[in-house]
């Protein structure tokens, strides 16, 4: 690790940017990853992983003081014929095999669950429809674990829907076998007060890809820590991100790419619209390239789009390279402002000032949904979209 | 007949914490079927009418009225001014990252006309349009004037002039920084609007190399903040020859 360099990048200015000047990957996390509660001190809020969010408004999450209630959520699987669906107590070998808790809340989650769902396609099985799962928050606080697995050359769509109102802490794993690809879709529509923490694990196989994309509308306060690790070479990841930050929610996605497997590839494209006071984004997207990762190829981007004032985004990129022998590294950050200037072109030519935000924001998105390459979802995510805007914008 | 009369037209700009007054009493009437060149030294509030007139917040209209058609113009946003029937060409068209523009003229033409374009023959007059300005059909999913040329921006709004087509159209130096063949072609554009003798056209412009193509029927000499002298075509010639030095001597643009 004495050989590690971090290159932190700047970005542009125009909305409020934060850039890691010194933090590196390694030495980001306050505690090393547990699955035992107790072994994360109560964050105070000054630690690197939660400065730059609101923990006043975790409703006890992150200090032991949110108790599971019977009315948390309630959770429906609807699965093709040859997927299995199970739910298993905390000795299932398959839990916690992707990645292990990095922090109190995901280790709170992971220390609170009643029963984790499995939910899971065979070998060699190619589903033509997608597995959809239904989290409907009722109210309560709830802590999940659920777990996706493929086995060898096994494809699949899996689409995550969050709903409702809840407090709600969890981990989802993701497992590729050797040579499956699973696509996974996470819409995080929440009504205003929902709370959100949770951390995602993919470990994908030798030659296997796993695409993931998060949509962020709702809720109070949402925090997901998509990770990223291979169980073997030729592994791909890509993993897309959209969400609308509007007046008062706290919307943070926290990435990790960790490179320890040689010959594999991760591209990250995450991009963000804020409006209203105290929006506030976050993004942190960290890549690891470990030394033993020759022939790494990795890509991250984040863009933001902030169309009114009194909106705030964090955008932290962080590369950190232990081998020279790699194909490319790279990371971009920017942040721009939905001018006067191109707010009065656009009404120039007939267009009323709520249509005109709504293009552009539309127009912002699309470049996104457009690279997802699923033709099904980039339509229904287009819809979800202009639904978004037509009610919020 | 669609009738724009400014009179009296005071506006001030913000600029260094002071404020000050760039148009100083502007009288002007255009009407449908006419073409009016502006003319005037750089400073002489030239562009400051055109953004004026769409309604561009940076000015502030102190005094006097502008009327389209009997309906004040002043009192209605810039969107409404654009669906009342204005078009500003602008100088300097404003890059709109993540739009395309078959969105953008689509979008548009559905606000100014009040309904969306039938898409069959919306698709084929975009198509016949952008062909007839000399513009690669790859132009049309390119954002709007994102990485244009200067040239390309020109062209790109008489487009949307050919497509929108206004009541009153107002050319913000359309003609600056374009050689001689892009001229050509966005003269052209302009001049296939001008003959359908339902557009009145503001034509703003420095130089008199733009009045070959487009001829006006009147022509204004623009200095300090109001039109300092109007006339024919032959006032072009003169300004030709004898530059805009009689009208800036003394006056507030050096």
């Amino acid at each position: 690790m004495a050989e590690a360099q971090n290159i932190p990048v700047g970005s542009t200015t125009a909305g409020q940017i934060a850039v890691a000047a010194e933090s590196t990957v390694a030495t980001r996390m306050s505690a090393p990853p547990s699955f035992d509660v107790a072994d994360f001190p109560v964050p105070h809020g000054r630690e690197e992983e939660w400065r730059f969010t609101p923990l006043e408004r975790l409703r006890g999450l992150h200090d032991g003081t949110a108790v599971a209630s019977g009315t948390g959520v309630k959770v429906d699987i609807q699965a093709p014929e040859g997927v299995t669906v199970e739910a298993v107590g905390r000795d299932d070998a398959r839990i916690g095999k992707a990645g292990t808790p990095v922090d109190r809340v995901a280790a709170q989650a992971y220390s609170a669950f009643e029963k984790a769902g499995v939910v899971t396609v065979p070998k060699e099985t190619v589903l033509t429809e997608p597995i959809r799962i239904a989290v409907h928050g009722e109210g309560g606080v709830a802590f999940g674990h659920q777990v996706v697995e493929l086995g060898a050359f096994a494809e699949a769509v899996v689409v995550i829907d969050h709903t409702g109102d809840a407090v709600l802490a969890a981990n989802v794993d993701y497992i590729l076998g050797d040579g499956a690809k699973l696509t996974v879709v996470s819409v995080q529509d929440w009504d205003d007060k929902a709370v959100h923490v949770a951390q995602h694990n993919a470990l994908i196989g030798r030659d296997a890809s796993f695409k993931s994309v998060v949509v962020t509308f709702g809720g109070d306060v949402v925090r997901l820590h998509p990770r990223v690790s291979y169980a073997g070479t030729g592994g791909e990841a890509e993993l897309f991100g959209l969400y609308f930050t509007d007046a008062g929610q706290h919307q943070e996605h926290r990435l990790l790419v960790d490179h320890n497997t040689p010959h594999c590839k991760s591209n990250v494209a995450y991009k963000g619209a804020l409006q209203g006071d105290d929006a506030h984004a976050v993004w942190i997207g960290d890549v690891l390239i470990e030394a033993k990762a020759e022939g790494t190829d990795t890509y991250e981007m984040n863009r933001n789009l902030v169309l009114t004032d009194g909106a705030r985004v964090d955008s932290v990129p962080n590369l950190e390279i232990e081998t020279g022998e790699i194909v490319g590294a790279g990371h971009a950050s920017a942040t721009g402002r939905f001018d006067d200037e191109q707010l009065f072109y656009l009404m120039a030519r007939g267009i009323p000032a709520d249509e005109a935000r709504r293009l552009v924001v539309r127009g912002f998105f699309a470049e996104l949904v457009q690279q997802i390459g699923v033709a099904d979802i980039e339509e229904r995510l287009l819809v979800r979209i202009d639904e978004e805007l037509e009610a919020t914008v | 007949m669609a009738t724009l009369e400014i009179r009296d037209l005071h506006v001030t700009v913000e600029a260094d914490n002071a404020t000050k007054e760039i148009l100083k009493g502007v009288d002007l009437t255009v009407k449908q079927g006419e073409t009016h060149a502006i003319m005037g030294p750089n400073g002489s509030g030239k562009s400051t009418l055109a953004y004026s007139l769409a309604g561009h917040p940076k000015y502030t209209i102190t005094g006097g009225s502008v009327t389209l058609d009997g309906e004040d113009v002043l009192e209605m946003s810039v969107d409404e001014r654009a669906r009342a029937g204005l078009f500003l060409a602008m100088q300097y068209p404003v890059e709109v990252p993540g739009v395309s523009v078959s969105n953008f003229l689509r979008t548009s033409a559905t606000a100014i006309r009040g309904e969306a374009p039938k898409l069959r023959t919306w698709v084929k007059e975009v198509k016949e349009t952008m062909e007839r300005l000399s513009m690669d059909p790859s132009f049309a999913e390119r954002n709007v004037n994102e990485g244009f040329s200067g040239g390309e921006k020109k062209r790109h709004e008489i487009l949307q002039l050919e497509l929108l087509k206004p009541k009153i159209a107002i050319l913000d130096e359309t003609d600056s920084g374009l050689d001689v063949d892009a001229l050509r072609v966005v003269s052209e554009g302009v001049n296939r609007v001008r003959e359908t003798g339902e557009v009145g056209t503001l034509l703003i412009t420095h130089y008199t190399r733009i009045l070959r193509y487009i001829k006006p029927d009147h022509v204004h000499v623009f200095a300090n903040g109001r039109i300092a002298e109007s006339g024919g075509a032959e006032l072009a010639d003169q300004l030709e020859a004898e530059g805009y030095d009689k009208y800036v001597k003394g006056g507030a643009s050096a």
